[in-house]
C-alpha cells in the first residue's frame, strides 16, 4: 500500500501585519505625536501629519469560544472598519478615525458584556496561564483564578484610580509562565514528590531527571528491583521541576500546593531599573472554584498600596519609599523566616546598612 | 446537538459576575460538540479533586517537530479506559501571530470557521508564549487544521528546545515612543530561524522579544533570551506648546514630585529660563513664561519616565536605534535572571542594520547550539561561563555599559592586562 500524499508545509513564519492593521495605523506608522487619555479604556493618539486615532480597549476571557470571537468581529465590522488587536494582557483594542464613534462602541461592548477598562492607572487583565484546562503540570487551575479575581476587581479595570498602572499575573506551578508581575499569584508546594517506583524506568530519562534538580537531592536508585529515583527530603525544596521530566514524581497536591502572592516585579525601565518581585505571603489554600482566601490578601494589598502610594509610584517604587517592615505592617502580612532569602546569590537581598526606618 | 452535559456545580459558580466568563463560552461550544461536553467534565473533576489530568505525547504535523502540545486524559477507568472519552485527546496548535497582534475580522472568522470544523471551537488570544493558540483537538484533525491555518498565511510556532515564537509591542503602529520598526526586526529574526522553530534542536528555548522603547511593555529583559529595546542616543525632544498645555492642566506641583524629583539620575532640573544652559547635550523646553525644564541628555539613562509623564512635550530622540540584552529567564533552574547589556546601541533602519543584527543573532544561537547544556539557558550558560568568555565566542568587544559596577574581587588572573589595555588603544586610535 502506498502512503497518502501528506500536505508539505509552507514555512511561512510570521506574516506581515500591515495586511491586518487599521488603514490610520498603516499610514501613520512611526510617525505619532503623543497621546492622551479621554477616559478610562480609550486613548487617543495623534500624528505628526494631523491624523487622530482613538483606541478602546476591553476585557475578554482570552479562552475564547468562536461565538465570543464572532461577537467581537460583528463590533468591530460595525465600528471599526473590521480591524482589531490584542494587547499582550489579552485585552482586545478597537480603532476608529473619528471621536463620534467612541461613546456608542464603548456602550455596544458593554452591552454585550466586555468591560471597556484596562488603561493608564488601572488594575489590567491578569496575564495568566493554562491551568487545569490545558497545562500537563498545573496545580491549580488559571482561567478560573482569573475569572473569579477579575470579577472582584472589575471596578478597578474600569477604572483608573491606581497610584500608576498595576499588572497582575497568575502561575499554577513555580515555573512562573504567568511572569513577573506587580503582583502574582503562584502555587507554592509544601511537600516532596511523591514517586510511583513502578513507572519511573518506563517513563523517565533518570540522569536528565537528577540533572534538573536544582539542589541536587535526586539520586538513581533500585526500588523494590525496579531503576528508579530517590529523593533526599531534606535537601529538596520542592519546587517541582523534577515533574515535567518524570510524572511519576508527583508534586501537585489537593493540599499541600499552597499559593504564594509575590509582590514588585517591574518590566520597565522606568524611574528604577527593571526589578524581580518578591514574595510576600504564602500557606494559602489552593480552594477552587473562587479561591476567597488568596482574593482576600491580593484585594488588602492592593487596597493600602492605591491608598498609600503617591501618583506615579509603581508597586516596587512604592514599597521603595516606605520600606519592607512598612509594606508588611500595612498589609497586616507575618513576615516569617521563610521570606529572607537564602539561594544563591541572595545575600545581596539583606540589609548592608544603617538604613532603617523607624 | 451534543450529548446530556455533565453536572458542573464547581464550574457553574464561574458562570456569574461581571468578568467575561470563559466557562460561558465553554458551555456554548458544547451544545453542539460532544468534545467540549466532556472537556467540561474533566476541568469540573479538576476542580473538586484539585489536581491536573492531562499528558503530554507526540502528536504534530507533517514536515515539523513542533508547534503542537498534545494532551492526553489521564481520566481513566478500572479498564483504563477513558472516563471523558470525547476529550481523551485535547492538543493544541501555537500559531504565530502578526507582529502586534493585528487582525482584521475576515481573518479571525476564517480561523473561527476552521476550528469550529475540525477542532473545539476555543481559541485563546494569545498564550504567554506569544502564539494564538488553538485548542482543542483529536490528532487527526491536528494536521486538517494545521493546513487550512498555513494555507491562510499563518505558521506554527515554537515548542521545545528550539527558537521561541517572538512578541512584539504595538510600536510603530501606533505608539509615539516607538523607536525602530518592531515589526520588521521581529519578522526578519524569526523568518530567519524558522527552521530552528520547526525542527527542535538547540539545547534549550530561546526566545527574541521586542518592545519599541525602554517601557519594555514586552517584559523582553525578564523573559527573554535575546532582548531588542529602542531607545536613542541624540537629545530628547521638546514641543513647547504640549509642555505649557501640561503645566497649565498639572501645575508646579505635579511637575516638580512627579517630574524632575522622579528622574533617577537628577538629569532634570527645574529652571529660570534665562538660566538653562547652552550646551548643546541639553534639552530644555519652556513650561511657563519664565520656567523651563532642562534635561542635561549626557546624564539621562533613556528611563522614560519623564516621557511618560508628559508625553508629547517630551519625546525620544531622532537618532533612534535599539539596546540588545541576551540572558532573561524565570527562576528554574538557578534563580531568576535579568537580561545583561550585550549591545549597548545599534542603528536598525537600513537593510545592512538588519544583516548586522541578523547576523549578531545567528552567532549568539549558534554559541548557545554549541555551548549550552542540556535544559540550559542562555543566561544560565553565561552564569556558568562568564560574560567575558560568552564575548569571546560571538566576537563582540567589551563594553563598560554591560556592568552596574566593575568587579569587587581581585580574584582573577590578569596576565593579559597589557594586551587588552594595547587593543583598547588601538581600536580607540583607530576609531
Amino acid at each position: 500500500m502506498s502512503q497518502p500524499q501528506m500536505r508539505k508545509p509552507i514555512e511561512s513564519g510570521v506574516p506581515d501585519n500591515k495586511q491586518y492593521m487599521h488603514p490610520l495605523m498603516v499610514k501613520n506608522y512611526g510617525n505619532w505625536k503623543y497621546h492622551d487619555r479621554p477616559r478610562p479604556g480609550v486613548l487617543h493618539h495623534v500624528s505628526h501629519s494631523g491624523d487622530e486615532i482613538w483606541t478602546v480597549r476591553a476585557g475578554t476571557q482570552r479562552q475564547m469560544d468562536v461565538y465570543t470571537i464572532r461577537k467581537l468581529c460583528d463590533i468591530a465590522d460595525k465600528f471599526a472598519d473590521g480591524h482589531v488587536r490584542f494587547t499582550i494582557r489579552s485585552n482586545i483594542e478597537f480603532m476608529v478615525g473619528d471621536e463620534k464613534k467612541v461613546a456608542s462602541l464603548v456602550a455596544e461592548l458593554e452591552k454585550n458584556g466586555f468591560p471597556v477598562g484596562g488603561t493608564g492607572n488601572s488594575i489590567s487583565m491578569i496575564s495568566h496561564t493554562q491551568g487545569f484546562l490545558h497545562c500537563d503540570i498545573p496545580a491549580t487551575d488559571a482561567s478560573g483564578v482569573v475569572k473569579a479575581l477579575m470579577d472582584e476587581l472589575y471596578e478597578e479595570f474600569k477604572n483608573e484610580q491606581m497610584p500608576n498602572r498595576v499588572r497582575l499575573s497568575t502561575s499554577c506551578c513555580e515555573i512562573n509562565c504567568g511572569g513577573q508581575a506587580d503582583l502574582a499569584i503562584i502555587i507554592q508546594h509544601t511537600k516532596p514528590p511523591r514517586i510511583n517506583h513502578d513507572l519511573v524506568a518506563n517513563i523517565c530519562e533518570r540522569p536528565s531527571v537528577v540533572a534538573r534538580c536544582p539542589v541536587a537531592a535526586i539520586r538513581p536508585a533500585m526500588v523494590n528491583g525496579k531503576p528508579s529515583l530517590e529523593v533526599d527530603e531534606k535537601k529538596c525544596v520542592c519546587c517541582g521541576a523534577c515533574f515535567p521530566p518524570c510524572p511519576p514524581m508527583a508534586i501537585n497536591h489537593p493540599e499541600h500546593s499552597k499559593l504564594a502572592i509575590w509582590v514588585g516585579g517591574k518590566n520597565s525601565n522606568a524611574r528604577s531599573k527593571p526589578q524581580f518581585m518578591k514574595m510576600v505571603a504564602m500557606g494559602l489554600p489552593n480552594n477552587p472554584p473562587r479561591w476567597p482566601e488568596v482574593a482576600e490578601v491580593v484585594k488588602k494589598i492592593l487596597n493600602v498600596y492605591k491608598n498609600d502610594a503617591r501618583s506615579w509610584e509603581r508597586m516596587a517604587d512604592w514599597i521603595e519609599r516606605i520600606g519592607w517592615p512598612r509594606f508588611f505592617e500595612k498589609c497586616d502580612l507575618p513576615f516569617t523566616k521563610y521570606l529572607i532569602d537564602d539561594w544563591r546569590g541572595g545575600r545581596v537581598n539583606l540589609n548592608a546598612s544603617a538604613h532603617i526606618r523607624f | 446537538m451534543a450529548k446530556k452535559m455533565h453536572d458542573t456545580p464547581n464550574l457553574d459558580q464561574l458562570e456569574s459576575g461581571p468578568w467575561p466568563s470563559f466557562v460561558t463560552g465553554l458551555k456554548r461550544l458544547a451544545k453542539d460538540k460532544d468534545m467540549m461536553v466532556d472537556l467540561l467534565g474533566h476541568l469540573e473533576h479538576s476542580y473538586q479533586t484539585r489536581q491536573g489530568y492531562w499528558k503530554g505525547g507526540t502528536v504534530g504535523v507533517f514536515g515539523y517537530g513542533g508547534g503542537v502540545i498534545p494532551r492526553f486524559t489521564e481520566i481513566k477507568d478500572e479498564n483504563d479506559q477513558p472516563i471523558f472519552k470525547d476529550a481523551a485527546e485535547f492538543h493544541t496548535l501555537r500559531v504565530m501571530p502578526p507582529p502586534g497582534m493585528h487582525y482584521n475580522t475576515d481573518i479571525l472568522r476564517k480561523f473561527c470557521d476552521l476550528w469550529e470544523k475540525h477542532g473545539s471551537g476555543l481559541i485563546a488570544f494569545h498564550g504567554q508564549s506569544g502564539d494564538i493558540m488553538f485548542q482543542g483537538a483529536t490528532a487527526p484533525n491536528v494536521q486538517k487544521a494545521f493546513d487550512e491555518i498555513n494555507e491562510l498565511g499563518f505558521d506554527l510556532g515554537g515548542a521545545g528546545p528550539a527558537v521561541r515564537t517572538a512578541m512584539s509591542c504595538v510600536g510603530a503602529s501606533r505608539c509615539e515612543q516607538s523607536c525602530f520598526d518592531e515589526a520588521r526586526a521581529h519578522r526578519l529574526a524569526i523568518n530567519t530561524f524558522v527552521g530552528d522553530i520547526h525542527r527542535p534542536s538547540l539545547p534549550y528555548k530561546f526566545k527574541f522579544k521586542f518592545s519599541g522603547c525602554p517601557n519594555d511593555c514586552m517584559n523582553s529583559i525578564q523573559r527573554s533570551d535575546m532582548a531588542v529595546i529602542g531607545t536613542w542616543r541624540d537629545n530628547i525632544r521638546t514641543d513647547e506648546a504640549l509642555a505649557k498645555k501640561w503645566f497649565a492642566k498639572h501645575g508646579l506641583s505635579e511637575l516638580v514630585n512627579d517630574v524632575v524629583g522622579m528622574c533617577p539620575t537628577r538629569a532634570i532640573q527645574l529652571k529660570e529660563i534665562k538660566d538653562v544652559s547652552k550646551d548643546p547635550h541639553v534639552s530644555s523646553v519652556a513650561v511657563n513664561d519664565s520656567q523651563a525644564l532642562e534635561i542635561n541628555n549626557k546624564d539621562c539613562v533613556r528611563c522614560m519616565h519623564c516621557i511618560n509623564v508628559m508625553t508629547g512635550a517630551l519625546a525620544p530622540g531622532q537618532d533612534k536605534g535599539v539596546t540588545i540584552l541576551v540572558g532573561g529567564k524565570r527562576t528554574l533552574k538557578i534563580g531568576d535572571l535579568m537580561g545583561t547589556v550585550l549591545i549597548p546601541f545599534m542603528k536598525l533602519e537600513t537593510d545592512e542594520d538588519h544583516e548586522k543584527f541578523i547576523d549578531l543573532a545567528q552567532r549568539i544561537i549558534d554559541f548557545f547550539a554549541e555551548n549550552a547544556l542540556e535544559h540550559e539557558r542562555t543566561g544560565e550558560m553565561i552564569e556558568r561561563i562568564g560574560l567575558m568568555n560568552f564575548l569571546d565566542g560571538i566576537e563582540v568587544e567589551v563594553d563598560p555599559n554591560m556592568v552596574s559596577a566593575p568587579r569587587t574581587n581581585p580574584f582573577i588572573r590578569m596576565d593579559g592586562w597589557d594586551e587588552e589595555v594595547a587593543k583598547i588603544k588601538a581600536r580607540q586610535a583607530a576609531a
